[in-house]
């Protein structure tokens, strides 16, 4: 696939997963790939933490845009500052101060917490109206926040049913349900339960909200063993055998290795060996129970997340895609 | 250097001696099964233990291979049985329930419970703006789970109470639940809605309507009314809850309870840890111990870069198994040496280089963190998911 169809088929794409598993790290990633293949990008963090910024050497984002590299503008968003704009902008300008002062802004946006999620996902879709970038990537909250971050506006239509904030509401449903508008990335690891919850969070945000899924991202691969056959999970019964209890001592005797050297190599490749038949075995059920395209994303064993490598490596999987 | 001696000896006293243990960490470093463990651990020491989440996402029914807890403590005694050969000396009393949290049902039996006539609580329960409360209010799980654990520990049942928070920065509110409530039932704007107060909030009664119309031409006016009407229907409530919370709030100070901080060697958990241990610190809360979980494990005392001469010198043509098992020990020596180095500003005290959050301007100067006993635990060849996993998961933490 053409990595530049693939992000501009939707101009909203709303990365979500688990936390750890590096939701906020691919989001980056990706507005680095559709930069380098020449789009404009607009990297939207959500109250976060300033995760997002940081990968590209920044302190924390501001409600205004930043520019964190070329062709890629970030921004972070808070339901206060959006309020404050949407008041504004709504004739309700002069009242904004006394209605924050007073209190009452605080007790009905947290009395009926969708008006939050409504006034984030408002903004998201103006700046999707207003067409300020190519490629809009929101790294959304947590994914049990997601859900219900992503279900606030269909919630808040039952409890709200008039005013501009249902307004609102209706026209982020339309943006959510819109396919060719708005997709979900969500992000994983090759771990039970990372993987169990993005399955879940699949069904929910299809089934609840009838949001369109993209590729799931399986984040955190471990390289393939050449000799071995990993796709099914299972060692090839004609490879040579990491537990064979001689080996060890024959690369004493063989090979002349130094004795611990060799015990350790052997618990290398046994504890090394399991971690890998665990991971294929969840990829093997992310596949069987959630029929999405995979984008796989290599473990880096040093720690370190090499931002143009993590984007090339999207690239690469989205060309052979 | 943080005290990594005496890590495995002070989660052993947390388990014994403590009536609650509180788990926080950040997201994906293993925080539910390690709470489950610290819970197992403490049932085979004979004592009357449950483990509490108030995570949405069903993580420790994952851990203990459960497919649903429910809202009622749920006694697991496969898992002792599971986890065997119980400790010399120890007793045959211990036992071990899990919990999960559930907000709205917790919220619903205290309005029932503590409402002053029926027709009191089916007002509040039957409101809108209360059903948004008690299933959406972001601290509204932190404020149940703080009522469910003051519940749990008045009613005696328990010997430990091992909580498990959600992995978000919000986990420590609980702590400040009494706090947050007063704020909420004591607000002008509550006093404004209901029509009670000083004389002062009613000379300001026009420009306070004022207000209020502006109000519902955001929200619409029902969502308004309903607003009003839960706050006049929950008139006389408030000081229980406050009574509970500071209650709640006096136990999690008190000597009784034990704060863990887990993570992993992860700059990014790491930096995470740090905003938890500066949080417990701000509120005079000492942290009884930190585990780094997830420790890749270290098959040999040579560094990767040792590792890799050694390699380079090996015939090519050698020993197939030997050539993969050696490269997957260098991973493995440089993904623990990574983790040393992410480790480093726990045991230095030193900022962290993951800048983030509100301590960007020099983190750590609060805690001496150098006292602070110090756990590593390995990571495991599989992922925990089940009871097999969590008795694992139990002996790396506890046993030498």
């Amino acid at each position: 696939m053409d990595p530049s169809a693939f992000f501009t088929g939707t101009a909203v794409h709303l990365v979500a997963g688990k936390g750890g598993v590096g939701r906020t790290t691919l989001t980056a990633a990706l507005g680095i790939a559709a930069a380098r293949v020449g789009l404009e990008v607009l990297l939207v963090e959500i109250e976060g933490r300033g995760g997002l910024a940081a990968g590209f050497g920044h302190r924390a984002l501001g409600y205004e845009e930043t520019v964190l590299a070329e062709r890629i503008r970030g921004r972070s968003l808070r339901a206060e500052d959006c309020l404050v704009e949407y008041l504004g902008g709504h004739g309700l300008g002069l009242l904004t101060r006394p209605m924050v002062d007073s209190g009452l802004v605080e007790v009905i946006t947290r009395g009926t917490p969708g008006i939050k999620d409504i006034l984030l996902l408002g903004k998201i879709r103006q700046l999707e109206q207003a067409r300020c970038a190519d490629v809009i990537l929101v790294d959304t909250p947590a994914s049990g926040h997601a859900l219900s971050f992503l279900r606030s506006p269909q919630g808040l239509l039952d409890a709200i049913d008039n005013g501009p904030v249902n307004d609102q509401a209706v026209a982020a449903l339309h943006l959510l349900q819109d396919a060719a508008r708005c997709q979900v990335l969500l992000v994983t690891t090759p771990e039970e339960t990372p993987v169990s919850e993005t399955i879940e969070t699949a069904y929910r945000l299809e089934d609840e909200i009838g949001l369109h899924l993209g590729p799931v991202l399986v984040n955190g691969v471990l390289a393939r063993t050449p000799h071995r056959d990993t796709d099914t999970g299972h060692s090839n019964p004609d490879d040579p055998d990491p537990d064979d209890p001689d080996a060890e001592g024959r690369w004493v005797r063989e090979l002349g290795i130094d004795r611990d050297l060799a015990h350790a190599v052997q618990q290398a490749a046994v504890f090394g060996r399991r971690r890998r038949d665990a991971q294929r075995r969840q990829v093997l059920r992310l596949t069987e129970q959630l029929p999405l395209p995979r984008l796989e994303v290599a473990h880096r064993p040093d720690g370190i997340d090499d931002l143009g490598a993590l984007a090339e490596e999207l690239l690469g999987g989205l060309r052979a895609w | 250097m943080v005290n990594e001696r005496s890590g495995r000896a002070a989660l052993a006293e947390l388990v014994t001696s403590r009536s609650v243990l509180v788990c926080v960490g950040s997201g994906g470093v293993g925080k539910t099964s390690m709470a489950a463990a610290l819970a197992l651990e403490a049932a085979r020491r004979g004592r009357r233990t449950i483990v509490v989440t108030i995570d949405p996402a069903r993580r420790l029914a994952d851990a203990l291979g459960l497919e649903r807890l429910g809202g009622e403590p749920l006694p697991i005694t496969e898992l002792i049985a599971a986890s065997s050969g119980l400790r010399s000396g120890s007793s045959p009393t211990g036992s071990l329930h899990a919990l999960m949290l559930d907000a709205k049902a917790t919220f619903d039996d205290l309005v029932t419970r503590h409402a002053t006539d029926r027709a009191q609580a089916e007002r509040i329960l039957a409101n809108r703006f209360y059903h948004s409360i008690s299933t959406t209010l972001s601290g509204t799980q932190e404020y149940m789970a703080a009522e469910k654990l003051g519940e749990l520990h008045t009613s005696g049942r328990f010997d430990l109470i091992v909580v498990d928070t959600p992995p978000t920065r919000q986990a420590l509110d609980f702590l400040d639940a009494p706090g947050q409530l007063a704020r909420f039932l004591d607000h002008p704007a509550y006093r404004l809605m209901t029509g009670s107060g000083s004389a002062v909030s009613r000379v300001a009664g026009a420009a306070g309507k004022r207000l209020l119309r502006a109000a519902a031409r955001l929200v619409g006016s029902v969502a308004l009314d309903d607003a009003v009407e839960f706050f006049r229907a929950f008139e006389g409530l408030e000081a229980g809850f406050l009574t509970r919370a500071l209650a709640v709030r006096d136990l999690l100070v008190s000597a009784q309870t034990g704060f863990v901080v887990v993570t992993s060697a992860r700059p990014e958990p790491i930096a995470e840890a740090g905003y938890f241990l500066d949080r417990l610190a701000a509120q005079d809360i000492p942290v009884d111990a930190i585990v780094a979980n997830r420790m890749t494990p270290r098959f040999t005392r040579l560094t990767a870069a040792e590792l890799r001469r050694i390699a380079a010198a090996q015939d090519a043509g050698g020993d197939q198994v030997l050539r993969t098992g050696l490269a997957e020990l260098i991973e493995l020596t440089a993904a623990a040496e990574a983790e040393e180095r992410a480790l480093a500003p726990l045991h230095t005290g030193r900022a962290i280089p993951f800048q983030q959050g509100p301590f960007q301007q020099g983190p750590f100067q609060q805690v001496p963190f150098q006292q602070v006993p110090f756990q590593q635990v390995p990571l495991l060849d599989h992922d925990v998911h089940d009871l097999g996993g969590l008795e694992q998961l139990r002996q790396s933490a506890f046993d030498d």
